[in-house]
């Protein structure tokens, strides 16, 4: 909403504020002030013009050279604009003068004639393209003939004006009228508002002898007034007018659409005019649409009706969307004579469902879907006949014809001041109470010691104990609140332990050297199920803003690779990121999704780069594990993890492994597959994603000490040749297996599949270490049970020792 | 005899003095003193005497060697000295070489944010709450005073899934789910989330963002405690000089509804490029919980109330680092994330 302080200043006094305290003060006690506009924008020394002399350039087709009087002298202009024509009244803007935009205008001379300064279009005068009349759309603005020459031209077109622009809730729709902002500063500065006096003469004949009017659906539509306006004759509107239209953001088009305009901005009440003799019928009937009825909108848009709008007909054929936009063949035009005006109260929630169907939201629509003041619906009407017999000259046809069931009762809310101290933790008397309300204009009755308040019908947000406390408290001042803390038990707070342990999680990959990321949920069907643990059926949005974030993912890993694609194509030596998040898993009996919170990782390029001292290590399988390795030793569940070698669409098939925890599966690593890799211009990349909700409601036995060894322990080593394809976890198994209590520890040392071996085999070393927490071992033991280990190597492993 | 032993004396000091090494050192030790040295075969040759020469020839022999033998030791200390000198001297490094690196990762700043607000409320006896991002229509709306239809909803144009379902506009339903899970008890709750809204993304929108909210609702919750309690927050937010304003608004889940804005951490308040020359930075939305919202929970409005206040990390952030695109937050380039490796407590 756009509110002219100037227009402002009809209703209501502001006691000499400047508009940046007036906005402040708004903007403190309810209403957020975005914007303070200077409508001058430091712009001067830009008069009226009188043109006295027009003729063509002798070398320029284009241009004209004007001889104008600009009050003070006679001057010579020269104008490139096709509707400048002598005994215009124009803006000058005069040598010396500065316009919107900083624009500083000089004596020049234009292939050879000299001009001095410029004629001026609305737009050069700071005016938005799109507020400015039709016919100076692309032009210079012609003034009205009786303007002063040499007059300050600012002044004659209302720009030494601030507006304020007010970033209207939805609750306050009350606000969006300059007689409901008024009413607003009133109560804020405690000053009394002027209404507009309305008066005119009407005929002698009767609008409901021309007038039939039929409202089918009361619900939806529980009042409709309607005025008749004889003999008008379309025009301009006068200049005053179009200035308050123009500040309030509203381009002007004729008298008549003009004042409905008008008296829109200035009572909230939307109104449409439309031509009494296209209407034909002489006949009003609000009813719901036809479904798949058609109607062309002002805007030449033919738009379909369904059943549930409601539609404006002359007894026949649609006229106007009720609420939201007039239709073409009834538009008042420059041979009008008679027109209908239409204000009426909308159902809400009609209007704004209609709104939303077609898309179309206009100043009346927003309006209306808000509720207007069922209380000014009768004075919008009669402000609008007096204006438009004043400003066209009509005669406005006696009385209204109407059709009223609408409920303009006030709702009464009961409250106690102690209530309203209580919830704000304050002490305003009652006396201050009451002079708040009377400020608002609210009505209320003292009895019992409670308040009995009647807010007015325009404040339709006004509904409970709650809204009268807001409203003290606001013109009271937010500022005087004190400030306390919740008093009564003290709580603990605090993470839950999965909270708590989620933070363990993400520290610790963080500390073993990899950036967090967050990636968006939403994602393409290409990769809505790519890489991931386990696949649900996918969940589409209904509408989504484009393809690409259309389906919730399944799997971390894909965004993840996009991330590592991006900063690898800005040049990155290595990525490493990790993120926790969510994916979705398909329905639950409920209507939700299956959310279930996953980690994942991707790391490609370099690791260790120490190369000064001659280490460097490129990022390989074992990196990617090792850190997983630490995540579950961090978590206790080292013991109770396993790696199996596994198949995984778009992973290496030779470098991929399912990750089981107590057996059952719970992620998996491994390389990108050198397509993938080299489609999403990656290098030698990896990956892993866990379930880590899984991981982290996993039970375990509580922490308890185990004695430290106090006897010696001791190690042997042995290398054995097994098939290249035999995994060292089914050797190391084996091992333990044989190896029993007094096996402590099991370790590969050391992996060889060189030339020295035979074809298809290799060498896995492993160090074992006795220990028996009791006693010394002796020898003899340890001999006995690491032959029981070789043996069972050769027998159930398939290894020989080598040699 | 006597003369040759003070020869010898005298050729084993010069010899000793000559030694440059430890190693010489020793073998001279080894040619005076050792078991085929000349004065072990004097002291052998000690027999040969005459009885009453043989005590004052071996005092004689004893003086004499340790004699020598001090100067030994003396020279031997010197001469350790001086190897070690030499050692250090070899294994002198350059110790402005670069360092093994480390590898270290850092927190993604949203998750810095959002963990730094949870941990202040945690000291004030709040519990982390957390839901569904996707959500029922009913806790993401109707149970927050949003019944179908209401204008309010306008404000956030939402992902449906279904008719019914959708992802979650905010982090608000946890609340509702909380006060539903609590049947009618107190609650102190803060709830960090995704949450998710039909924009475009642009500088300053992204479909996708982070939100945290608190709820506290008990006997006698007063607006002052809101007050008090967010004054407390943007102190230790934003530093103990931060002064708070509380601007009326509008949220259908609260009434009254404010805005809390601080006074400008960068300028204090005199107007900068941060706060735009107005002095105030807008920081979150609050209010009193509806009783609407109280009574669809099974609370009674009347003997319970409540406050509720909700913010957004990604500002909070983009005020805190001077981080002037979301859409950083969510590109993860790791130039971008790997500056918030520095902890600050």
């Amino acid at each position: 909403m756009l509110v002219s302080t100037k227009w402002l200043a009809d209703y209501i006094s502001i006691k000499g504020l400047d508009p940046a305290e007036l906005a402040e003060k708004i903007t403190r006690s309810g209403i957020e002030v975005d914007a303070i506009i200077d409508r001058s924008q430091g712009m001067k020394n830009v008069v009226v013009g009188y043109v006295l002399e027009c003729k063509k350039h002798p070398e320029a087709d284009k241009l004209n050279i004007c001889q104008v009087d600009v009050g003070e002298e006679v001057t010579q202009i020269i104008c490139g604009a096709e509707n400048i024509a002598a005994n215009q009244k124009v803006i000058v803007a005069r040598p010396g003068a500065v316009l919107s935009g900083g624009i500083k205008i000089k004596k020049a001379k234009l292939r050879g004639e000299e001009s001095n300064g410029m004629i001026c279009s609305l737009q050069e005068i700071g005016i938005e393209g799109k507020l400015v009349p039709k016919a100076y759309a692309d032009g210079i603005y012609v003034l009205p003939s009786e303007t002063q020459t040499g007059a300050d031209a600012l002044e004659i077109l209302g720009l030494h004006d601030t507006v304020l622009e007010l970033g209207l809730t939805p609750n306050r729709a009350d606000a969006m009228s300059m007689l409901g902002v008024a009413y607003e500063v009133g109560a804020i500065l405690s000053e009394d508002m002027k209404y507009p006096e309305i008066s005119y003469n009407s005929s002698t004949e009767v609008a409901e002898n021309v007038l039939k009017l039929r409202v089918e659906d009361l619900d939806a539509n529980p009042m409709y007034v309607a005025k008749v306006v004889k003999n008008i004759k379309i025009g301009e509107s006068p200049l005053w007018l179009q200035q308050r239209l123009m500040a309030a953001g509203v381009r002007p088009h004729n008298n008549v659409v003009d004042v409905t305009n008008y008296v829109l901005m200035e009572y909230g009440q939307p109104l449409h005019a439309f031509d009494y003799d296209r209407l034909q019928t002489g006949e009003i009937v609000v009813r719901t649409a036809r479904q798949g009825e058609k109607i062309t909108t002002l805007d030449n848009q033919q738009r379909e009706l369904q059943a549930h709008h409601l539609v404006i007909t002359n007894g026949q054929e649609a006229v106007a969307i009720a609420g939201v936009m007039g239709g073409a063949n009834t538009e008042v035009h420059e041979g009008t004579t008679t027109i209908v005006i239409e204000s009426a109260y909308f159902k809400p929630a009609s209007v704004r469902q209609t709104s939303k169907d077609h898309n179309l939201r206009s100043d009346a629509s927003s309006r209306f879907e808000k509720s207007v003041d069922p209380n000014r619906v009768i004075a919008a009407a009669e402000r609008a006949a007096q204006l438009i017999s004043e400003l066209a000259g009509g005669e406005v046809l006696q009385g209204s014809v109407m059709v009223d069931e609408l409920d303009k009762s006030q709702k009464e809310v009961i409250v106690s001041p102690d209530f309203i101290n209580n919830r704000l933790g304050m002490k305003i008397s009652f006396e201050e109470m009451t002079s708040i309300l009377s400020r608002l204009k609210f009505e209320y009755e003292a009895a019992n010691g409670l308040l009995y308040i009647k807010a007015p019908t325009r404040r339709q947000d006004i509904q409970i104990e709650e809204d009268i406390i807001e409203e003290i408290a606001r013109i009271y001042g937010y500022d005087e609140i004190p400030m306390t803390l919740p008093e009564g038990e003290t709580t603990p707070g605090g993470l839950t332990p999965y909270q708590a342990q989620r933070r363990i999680v993400r520290n610790y990959l963080e500390g073993a050297g990899l950036l967090q990321a967050i990636t968006y949920s939403l994602t393409s069907k290409e990769l809505a199920q790519a890489f991931a643990l386990e696949t649900a059926p996918i969940t589409e949005l209904l509408m989504p803003m484009s393809e690409e974030r259309s389906i919730l993912r399944q799997s971390l890993v894909p965004h993840l690779l996009e991330a590592a694609t991006y900063n690898l194509a800005r040049k990155a030596e290595s990525v490493a990121l990790f993120e926790t998040g969510s994916v979705f898993l398909g329905e639950t009996s409920e209507g939700l999704l299956h959310e279930e919170e996953h980690v994942a990782a991707v790391i490609t390029g370099k690791w260790l780069d120490h190369s000064w001292q001659g280490e460097r290590k490129t990022v390989d399988f074992f990196v990617l594990k090792g850190i997983i390795e630490g995540l579950f030793l961090k978590l206790g569940l080292d013991k109770l993890t396993s790696f199996e070698q596994a198949q995984v669409d778009g992973l290496h098939p030779g470098r991929t492994a399912k990750i089981f925890l107590a057996d059952k599966p719970i992620g998996i690593i491994g390389q990108l597959h050198p397509t993938d890799q080299k489609k999403r211009d990656l290098k030698e990349t990896y990956v892993m994603e866990l379930n880590l909700a899984k991981l982290l409601t996993f039970s375990l036995e509580p922490l308890l000490y185990k004695a430290v060894p106090r006897f010696p322990s001791i190690t042997r080593d042995i290398a054995l040749v097994v098939e290249r394809a035999k995994p060292a976890a089914e050797l190391e198994k084996v091992i333990r297996g044989a190896g029993g209590k007094l096996l402590k520890d099991v370790r590969v040392f050391d992996l060889y599949e060189g030339e020295k071996m035979e074809q298809g085999q290799k060498s896995v070393a492993f160090s074992l270490t006795y220990e028996d927490p009791q006693r010394t071992l002796t020898d003899e033991e340890v001999v006995k049970t690491h032959s029981k280990v070789l043996k069972a190597l050769e027998i159930e492993g398939n290894a020989q020792l080598r040699g | 005899m006597e003369l040759q032993l003070q020869q010898l004396k005298e050729e084993a000091i010069s010899k000793i003095q000559a030694a440059s090494t430890v190693k010489e050192l020793q073998e001279v030790r080894v040619a005076y003193l050792g078991k085929k040295g000349p004065i072990t075969d004097l002291l052998k040759g000690m027999g040969k005497l005459p009885a009453e020469e043989r005590p004052k020839m071996g005092t004689l022999v004893n003086v004499i060697r340790e004699e020598v033998t001090a100067f030994l030791d003396e020279r031997s200390i010197l001469l350790e000295e001086v190897a070690i000198q030499q050692q250090l001297e070899n294994e002198s490094i350059d110790v402005t070489l670069p360092g093994r690196p480390v590898k270290t990762g850092n927190g993604h700043p949203l998750t810095r944010v959002v963990e730094e607000i949870e941990d202040l409320f945690i000291s004030m006896g709040y519990e982390v709450a957390e839901g569904p991002e996707v959500e029922k229509d009913y806790y993401n709306f109707e149970a927050l005073n949003l019944p179908k239809g209401h204008p309010a909803r306008d404000m956030q144009d939402s992902f449906y899934i279904s008719e019914d379902i959708l992802l979650r506009t905010h982090t608000s339903p946890v609340q509702a789910r909380t006060m539903e899970a609590k049947g009618g008890e107190p609650i102190k709750i803060i709830c960090p989330g995704k949450v998710y809204r039909r924009d475009n993304d642009d500088a300053t929108h992204s479909h996708q963002f982070t939100q945290i909210e608190g709820l506290v609702i008990g006997e006698n919750i007063r607006m002052s405690d809101l007050k008090g309690t967010l004054s407390v927050f943007a102190k230790k937010m934003f530093g103990d000089d931060r002064e708070i304003r509380l601007r009326p608004s509008f949220f259908p889940f609260t009434e009254p509804s404010v805005e809390m804005d601080i006074s400008c951490f960068k300028c204090g308040g005199s107007g900068c490029n941060v706060c735009k020359k107005t002095g105030w930075l807008e920081i979150l939305g609050a209010g009193m919980v509806h009783p609407n919202v109280l009574e669809m929970a099974g609370y009674d409005s009347k003997r319970l109330s409540g406050f509720a206040f909700g913010m957004g990390p990604e500002r909070i952030a983009m005020l805190k680092y001077g981080v002037e695109d979301i859409r950083h937050f969510y590109t993860n380039d790791v130039r971008f994330v790997s500056q918030f490796h520095r902890t600050e407590v």
